[in-house]
C-alpha cells in the first residue's frame, strides 16, 4: 500500500473534527475498537484499521467529506457491504473510510420504463425483493446478494451467475449520481438507453471506487420467466462436461445458467448440502433454461440429447420448484461447503477461453501437488470465468504464502491461455501486483490517466489496481520527436 | 479533399499518429467514412483510412467471440456469422442510406466507434455491451490493448466501453473483438393498430413489461406508417416482435395478441413479414426515402415512457417514428435548413435523456450543437477524458464538441 502520510496522521484530531461538522453524531466513528468491523472486507487475509470511519447519510455530505479531503490531501476508501473478495475497499491507516451503508432508500420504481432508482447502499437482493410483487428482479446475482449493495455492484462491475444471458452489472445499469474526489457532483444517463457523449458511466462500473462516489444508481429491471427447470448432468471427464457446453451453445441455446463443478467441489459441496449430487462423477454441470414453459420443455430435450451424446453418466431434470432450487443450493453453497472442510481458502477468479478448461484444470493437479495444498473448482462455464478454491490453513507456517503463489500461478495461466486476472471480484489489493501480466506499462498509464481524470490528486482509493500510481503531471507529459515522415511506405493518395 | 493516408497494419497506424503528433497535423479517423456526414465539421489535415486494416483473425462460434481488424467490412462479418446461425445481436442500424450512400458498408471499427444499435437495443444491448476487447493507437501515439476474448472481465477499466461511441476522438482502433450470438431460429410480430402515439407508449410498456420476452418494440404513426415493409394496413401501427424458438414464438404470440386487445385491434405477421418489417424499422426506411433525405434528422434517447412527449413540443409538420418502446424517437423536420435545435434541445432537457442531429448540412452542423450539450461539470470531464487520450486534439478534433 502506499506508505501512510504522517503529516495526515499528525492531524488526525483536527481531520475527525472537521468531518464532525459534516457528518454530526453517530456518522464519524474514531475509537479504535468501533472501527474494528471495518478493517477488512471478504478478503480477510488483508487488514488494517482506517484512521476515522466516516457514514454520510446525504449526498451533500459525501461531496463535502470528499472536498474536505481533496482540500487537505486525504486520502479515501469508499465500502459498500464490504463483501469484497480482492480488497477492494480495505482501509488505510492515513485514509478516511467512506462506508454508504446509510444510503438505503428505493427512491424510485417505474414499472412503465422498467427501471428502479436507488441509493448505492441497497442490497442486491432488495432490489428484486422490492419488485418482485408485479414479477420483476434484478437480473445480476452476485452469489453474495443477500449482503452485497448496489454501489459496490458497480464499483466491481459485478456478476453472477446469470450473466451469460442477462448480462453484468454495467450492462443493467442506466444511469447513477456520482461524486468526484473533488467534490463536484455528475449525473451520469438517466432512465434512457446508451450515454450521451462519452460511455462515462461504462467507466465507472468496474472502476473499484478509484474514480467517484455513486451515490444514486438507476438500474434495469426484468420481467421474471414463466418457467425455470434446471438439469442436473454427471460427466466422466471434465473434457466431457466441457465438450457438452460447447455444444449447447453451438446448438444456438443460450441457458440462463451454466455452471460446472469438479471432483472435490462436489464432494465438499455434497457432505454439507446433500443437494443429491452423484458421487461418481469427475465434473457435475448445472444447466438452467428459463422461459415460458413450451420453450423450457423443447430446449431441455434439446440439452438432454446433447448431454447423452457427450457421454453424461447421468442426468436429472428438475420436476418441481423445490427440486430446482435443491440442484442450486450445492452450487450456490460451494464456498461455505468448502469453508468446512480447510481451515482458510483463497477464492480464485480467474476467466478462460471455455475450450482451455481440461488443460487449465490439468495444470491445477499439478500445482496442487507442487504446492501440497488442495484445490476445488466451481466453473460459470458459460462464460468461462473459474472460481478455483485454494484450501489452506493459516495456522501452518508459510501456508499462506503458499496458497498465494498458487493462486498467482493459476492467474497467470489464464492470462497465458488467452483469458484474463478477474472475471468478477475485481482486482483490488489481491491482483494488484499481477496487472503487468496482463497489461503493458502503456495500457497501465493509459488506464491511469482515465483515473486523473476523474481524480487527479489521485487520492481515492490508492493502492487498489494499480502496482505503481504515477503522478497525473508525469502521465500528462509528452514527447513528441519527430518531424520527419517515419512510414514512407503507408500508402498515400 | 484531404490527403488519405490508408496504413496496412496496426504499426503503421501508430507510425501515421506519430507523425502527425511531430507536425501538428490533425487527423480524420475513418473506416469506409460512411458515417462523415455525422458530427461536427472537424478541421483535419488529413484522413486515417483504416479500411486496409482488413480480415477477421479469430472466430470460435461455440466460444461466441470473434476477432477482427477494426477495416472488416461489417457486411463481411454479418455474413460469416450468417453461415453459422450466428450474429451481432446488437443489430446495427445503417446510417449510410440515411445520408445517400448505398446500404450495406461501414466498418466494424465504425460501427463500435459509433456505437451502433438496433430494435434489439432493447434486450441485447448496443455495440457497447458486445465490444470485449480492443487495441488501439491513442492521440498520443502510443497503442494500447484493454479487455480480452473472453465476456466477464473486470481486469482494470473497462476501456471498450469509453471508446465505444466516441466516434474516433480519443483512438484509432486497430483490432477488436466481440461478443456474437447464436441467431434466434424465427421471430414474428404482433401488431395493434390505430394507437395514437401516448396510448402506443402505453401498450409497449405492458408489452415489454409482460413474461413474454419482446426483442422489438416500435410505433409507426400513420404518417409514416406506409413508408415500412411487411405491414398489411395503412393505420398507425404499434409492432412487437418475438425471436426464439418455434414452440416458444407461437407460445408468446397468442399470450401477447390477449394482452394487446385491451389496447385495439391485434393482427399477426408471419416470419417473413416480421424481418421485412424490422429491417425497415432498423434502418430508418421513411427518412431514407429520397423524397425526406435532405431533410434534418435527430435522433432521440429517451425514457420510454416520454418520447410520444416530444411530438407535442415540435411543429406539427416534423415527421417521427419510435423504438425501443418508445425511448428511441426519429425526427425529420420539414425545412432542410430548420433543424429547430431550440425545440428539440428544451424538449429533451425535460423530458431527460439526449438528442443527436446525425443528419444535417454542414454549416448547420458547424454552427449548433451536433450533439447533446453537456452541462459544466461533465463538459469539463469530458475535455479531460479526451486530453488524457489525445492531449494534442490530433484525432478527429472537435467532431464531438467544440474544443474537445
Amino acid at each position: 500500500m502506499p506508505p501512510a502520510d504522517g503529516a495526515v496522521l499528525a492531524r488526525r484530531e483536527a481531520i475527525v473534527k472537521a468531518l464532525r461538522a459534516i457528518v454530526p453524531g453517530e456518522g464519524v466513528i474514531a475509537s479504535a475498537p468501533e472501527m474494528r468491523p471495518f478493517e477488512s472486507d471478504g478478503l480477510t487475509a488483508y487488514r488494517q484499521t482506517p484512521m476515522v470511519v466516516v457514514l454520510p447519510e446525504t449526498t451533500r455530505q459525501v461531496s463535502q467529506v470528499l472536498s474536505f479531503c481533496h482540500g487537505e490531501g486525504i486520502k479515501v476508501v469508499p465500502r459498500g457491504a464490504g463483501t469484497s473478495l480482492s480488497g477492494g475497499a480495505l482501509p488505510l491507516e492515513d485514509g478516511v473510510l467512506l462506508g454508504m451503508a446509510k444510503f438505503n432508500r428505493i427512491k424510485d420504481i417505474d414499472f412503465d420504463n422498467r427501471v428502479a432508482v436507488v441509493e448505492p447502499g441497497v442490497t442486491n437482493l432488495a432490489v428484486s425483493n422490492a419488485v418482485a410483487h408485479a414479477g420483476f428482479y434484478y437480473a445480476p446475482d452476485p452469489s453474495s446478494q443477500i449482503a452485497c449493495t448496489i454501489g459496490g455492484n458497480v464499483a466491481e462491475n459485478s456478476g453472477g451467475v446469470h450473466c451469460l444471458k442477462y448480462g453484468m452489472t454495467t450492462n443493467n445499469v442506466l444511469g447513477c449520481e456520482v461524486v468526484l474526489m473533488n467534490g463536484e457532483v455528475l449525473r451520469l444517463g438517466g432512465k434512457h438507453l446508451d450515454a450521451e457523449g462519452y460511455d462515462l458511466l461504462g467507466l465507472i462500473n468496474g472502476s473499484e471506487g478509484l474514480l467517484g462516489v455513486v451515490t444514486e444508481v438507476t438500474v434495469r429491471i426484468l420481467q421474471k420467466a414463466e418457467t425455470q427447470r434446471a438439469v442436473l448432468v454427471g460427466f466422466p471427464t471434465s473434457e466431457d462436461a466441457g465438450a457438452c457446453v460447447s455444444a449447447i451453445i453451438a446448438a444456438g441455446i443460450i441457458p440462463g445458467g451454466m455452471e460446472m463443478m469438479d471432483r472435490p467441489a462436489i464432494h465438499a459441496v455434497e457432505e454439507f448440502v446433500h443437494a443429491g449430487y452423484p458421487l461418481d462423477v469427475e465434473a457435475l454441470l448445472i444447466v438452467e433454461l428459463d422461459g415460458p414453459a413450451a420453450e423450457v420443455d423443447h430446449l431441455i430435450e434439446r440439452v438432454e440429447k446433447i448431454a447423452k451424446e457427450c457421454h453424461s453418466m447421468t442426468c436429472r431434470v428438475s420436476t418441481s420448484e423445490d427440486e430446482r432450487l435443491l440442484f442450486w443450493a450445492g452450487r450456490k453453497a460451494a464456498f461455505p461447503a468448502v469453508g468446512r472442510i480447510s481451515p482458510d481458502y483463497f477464492c480464485m477468479d480467474g476467466t478462460i477461453p471455455r475450450a482451455r478448461l481440461p488443460e487449465v484444470l490439468a495444470a491445477m493437479k499439478v500445482m496442487s501437488e507442487k504446492y501440497g495444498l488442495r484445490v476445488a473448482n466451481v466453473f460459470h462455464a458459460g462464460d468461462g470465468n473459474l472460481h478455483p478454491l485454494i484450501l489452506y490453513d493459516s495456522n501452518r507456517p508459510g501456508e499462506v504464502e503458499r496458497a498465494e503463489d498458487f493462486g498467482a500461478e493459476i492467474l497467470k495461466l489464464c492470462v497465458k491461455v488467452g483469458g484474463v486476472l478477474t472475471g468478477e471480484h475485481g482486482v483490488g489489493v489481491e491482483k494488484r501486483d499481477l496487472m503487468p501480466v496482463m497489461f503493458s506499462e502503456i495500457d497501465l498509464n493509459a488506464q491511469q490517466r482515465v483515473k486523473c481524470a476523474f481524480d487527479e490528486k489521485g487520492l481515492l482509493n490508492p493502492g487498489k489496481v494499480f502496482p505503481v500510481l504515477h503522478r497525473c503531471a508525469e502521465l500528462g507529459r509528452m514527447h513528441i520527436s519527430g518531424g520527419k515522415l517515419p512510414f514512407p511506405d503507408i500508402p498515400r493518395f | 479533399m484531404p490527403d488519405i493516408l490508408k496504413p496496412r497494419d496496426a504499426k503503421e497506424v501508430e507510425d501515421a499518429v506519430l507523425w502527425a503528433l511531430g507536425n501538428d497535423k490533425a487527423l480524420e479517423v475513418a473506416g469506409q467514412g460512411t458515417k462523415r456526414a455525422i458530427g461536427r465539421p472537424s478541421q483535419t489535415d488529413m484522413t486515417l483510412d483504416l479500411s486496409g486494416l482488413s480480415g477477421v483473425t479469430l472466430y470460435e462460434p461455440a466460444e461466441l467471440v470473434l476477432s477482427a481488424r477494426a477495416g472488416t467490412a461489417l457486411a463481411e462479418i454479418e455474413a460469416l456469422l450468417d453461415k453459422n446461425n450466428q450474429q451481432l445481436a446488437f443489430e446495427p442500424m445503417d446510417y449510410g442510406p440515411l445520408h445517400g450512400l448505398a446500404p450495406g458498408q461501414g466498418t466494424i471499427g465504425g460501427a463500435i466507434a459509433a456505437n451502433l444499435s438496433g430494435p434489439r437495443r432493447i434486450k441485447a444491448g448496443a455495440a457497447r455491451d458486445h465490444f470485449l476487447g480492443v487495441t488501439a493507437v491513442t492521440g498520443r501515439g502510443e497503442t494500447i490493448k484493454s479487455g480480452g476474448r473472453v465476456v466477464k472481465n473486470v481486469t482494470g477499466y473497462d476501456m471498450c466501453k469509453v471508446l465505444a461511441g466516441s466516434w474516433g476522438t480519443l483512438a484509432a482502433m486497430t483490432d477488436v473483438t466481440i461478443k456474437v450470438l447464436p441467431k434466434p431460429e424465427t421471430q414474428s410480430s404482433v401488431v395493434i393498430e390505430g394507437l395514437d402515439d401516448p396510448r402506443a407508449a402505453q401498450a409497449m410498456a405492458a408489452a415489454l413489461g409482460s413474461a413474454c420476452d419482446v426483442s422489438g418494440a416500435a410505433h409507426l404513426p400513420d404518417h409514416v406508417v406506409s413508408y415500412f415493409d411487411g405491414l398489411p394496413g395503412a393505420a398507425a401501427a404499434t409492432v412487437l416482435r418475438l425471436e426464439g424458438v418455434a414452440p416458444s414464438v407461437e407460445h408468446r404470440q397468442a399470450v401477447l395478441a390477449t394482452l394487446m386487445k385491451n389496447f385495439g385491434p391485434v393482427s399477426l405477421l408471419d416470419e417473413a413479414q416480421s424481418r421485412a418489417l424490422w429491417q425497415s424499422v432498423r434502418q430508418v426506411k421513411p427518412f431514407a426515402a429520397p423524397a425526406a433525405r435532405e431533410r434534418p434528422l435527430w435522433r432521440i434517447s429517451t425514457a420510454p415512457s416520454k418520447g410520444h412527449e416530444v411530438a407535442a413540443a415540435l411543429t406539427p409538420a416534423a415527421q417521427m417514428y419510435y423504438d425501443w418502446g418508445g425511448g428511441l424517437v426519429w425526427v425529420a423536420m420539414p425545412f432542410v435548413d430548420e433543424p429547430d435545435a431550440a425545440s428539440i434541445r428544451a424538449v429533451v432537457k425535460s423530458l431527460g435523456g439526449h438528442a443527436t442531429l446525425v443528419r444535417a448540412q454542414a454549416s448547420l452542423r458547424a454552427s449548433l450543437d451536433v450533439f447533446e450539450p453537456q452541462d459544466a461539470g461533465l463538459a469539463a470531464l469530458s475535455k479531460r477524458v479526451k486530453e488524457g487520450f489525445d492531449p494534442k486534439g490530433v484525432l478527429n478534433p472537435g467532431r464531438l464538441w467544440a474544443g474537445v
